[in-house]
């Protein structure tokens, strides 16, 4: 029978849920990695038993652990993430370039090939690959090396790379989002990029339809078509119909366009979903009722879905990476809160329950479904 | 042999006890008695100092025979009841707390 394995990262360590088809039962291993932050951890697709995590603490850097059996044991791999060249200069809050400086990595995202090749989008951001198991990492310089690089600025929450789509359908094809530079896509394999923020708006830029320093929080991808894309931007909900070479709003009717996730149903390519929250200064859902909003038509209308949500006094954030899909027949949905809970629906958003209350704040969610 | 009691986080890291005993060859430094604890640690390389400027983290302090060693220089020689183990070496994760931003 299928089971899924949902892999969760937070402020204090790691924690593996698991249950059967169903998805009713579960069972609750952690914390791993106790006390240190979890930014992301995340399965190979092509050995599900290989994971990779990225650990962190204000105290000791950055550490990279690896799992070869599902997560029971891990051991620590190469943390040694070194800019290629020359590091250079990005710019400050205030303006003033600033030398790029490795702090974390954000989130990982295993070959859809290879187990033992893996990406990890970085802070200060930049793209690096392992082909060893996460043994040694190299940088993918060409990203950073892109003629704007120089004008990248930090969002709040820090100069990120912090999402990685790879295109299954080309190989050569990935794409990444960087807050707050925007959203860039390479055809050779990460040799070479281009930003494509074409669409976007963003008033608090000089100028609000700038090629880069758009504040992109996540971008969702359906595997069946990769040349569709979805975005959550700090404020607005985009959709892409040709690879990102140019952007709509789709934000429809959702009660407030601001958020950080967003994901696409497994096999119905045009559902999407996302967590309103209320503003960019106010981090927690409106009006203190959690709710995922559903689109069925790839955007513009959405409904929201509150069955086993908290509907009063609810003020928790559900940051960019803390969404997932399962692919089982009845697509699965989860996500994690910043106040530790992490939400499991069945039966694609209709139905919610919480499999976990308790846990230090959600950093990530990601799942696997298991043969 | 020299003694290095090492914090919380990365005891559990290099899945050690509280207190490591090294072989340190030649002079007993910062540095040197770093090179062999991460010679016997690899995992902790990078924890402790920086990959490739090789300076301390800021959040990590170095105590000894009731002083702070944070600031001298990773070349200076230990005081001698570390180099000759009678006193251990103590990293300390700054009580300040761990987030820069």
């Amino acid at each position: 029978m299928s089971s899924v394995r949902v892999l969760v990262g937070t402020r204090k360590g790691a924690f593996v849920l698991s249950a059967d088809g169903k998805r009713e039962r579960w069972e609750v291993s952690g914390p791993h990695f106790a006390g240190w932050e979890i930014f992301h951890v995340k399965g190979s697709p092509v050995d599900p038993n290989r994971l990779y995590a990225s650990q962190s603490t204000g105290w000791h850097g950055q550490v990279m652990q690896r799992s070869n059996d599902g997560g029971q044991t891990w051991e620590p791999v190469g943390n040694k993430f070194i800019y290629g060249g020359v590091a250079g200069t990005h710019q400050w809050y205030d303006g003033t370039p600033h030398p790029w400086e490795f702090k974390r990595v954000w989130h990982l995202e295993p070959s859809l090939t290879d187990p033992d090749t893996v990406y990890a989008g970085v802070e200060d951001a930049a793209l690096f690959r392992s082909d060893d198991g996460g043994t040694t990492w190299q940088e993918l310089c060409g990203l950073r090396r892109h003629g704007s690089g120089p004008r990248w600025q930090p969002g709040g929450g820090g100069m990120c790379l912090h999402t990685i789509l790879l295109d299954p359908s080309n190989l050569n094809r990935i794409f990444v989002a960087i807050s707050a530079a925007g959203a860039f896509r390479s055809d050779d394999g990460g040799e070479t990029w281009q930003p494509i923020n074409r669409g976007l708006n963003s008033p608090f830029l000089p100028d609000p339809k700038a090629e880069i320093g758009h504040c992109v929080h996540r971008i969702a991808m359906h595997p069946s078509r990769p040349d569709v894309l979805f975005m959550q931007k700090h404020w607005d909900v985009m959709r892409s119909d040709d690879a990102g070479d140019s952007w709509r709003e789709v934000s429809g009717d959702l009660p407030t366009d601001f958020g950080f996730a967003i994901d696409v149903h497994a096999h119905e390519p045009e559902t999407v979903y996302v967590v309103p929250i209320k503003s960019d200064s106010e981090h927690y859902p409106l009006d203190g009722k959690l709710r995922v909003y559903r689109s069925r038509t790839g955007g513009n209308e959405w409904e929201p879905l509150t069955n086993g949500l908290p509907q009063s006094d609810c003020y928790v954030n559900v940051l960019r990476d803390a969404m997932a899909v399962d692919s089982l027949d009845s697509c699965g949905l989860y996500f994690g809160t910043t106040g530790g809970q992490v939400y499991a629906s069945a039966d694609a958003g209709d139905h919610w329950s919480a499999i976990v209350r308790d846990l230090p704040a959600v950093l990530s969610v990601e799942v696997q479904t298991l043969a | 042999m020299v003694r290095v009691v090492l914090p919380a986080h990365l005891r559990t890291l290099a899945r050690a006890e509280a207190e490591v005993r090294l072989e340190v060859e030649g002079q007993v430094t910062q540095r040197s008695v770093l090179d062999a604890l991460e010679a016997r640690y690899p995992m902790l390389s990078g924890t402790l100092r920086d990959h490739v400027t090789q300076k301390r983290r800021a959040f990590v302090r170095f105590f000894a025979c009731e002083q702070d060693l944070s600031h001298e220089s990773p070349d200076e020689p230990l005081p001698l009841p570390v180099a000759s183990g009678a006193e251990p070496l103590l990293v300390v994760g700054a009580i300040a707390g761990g987030r820069i931003s």
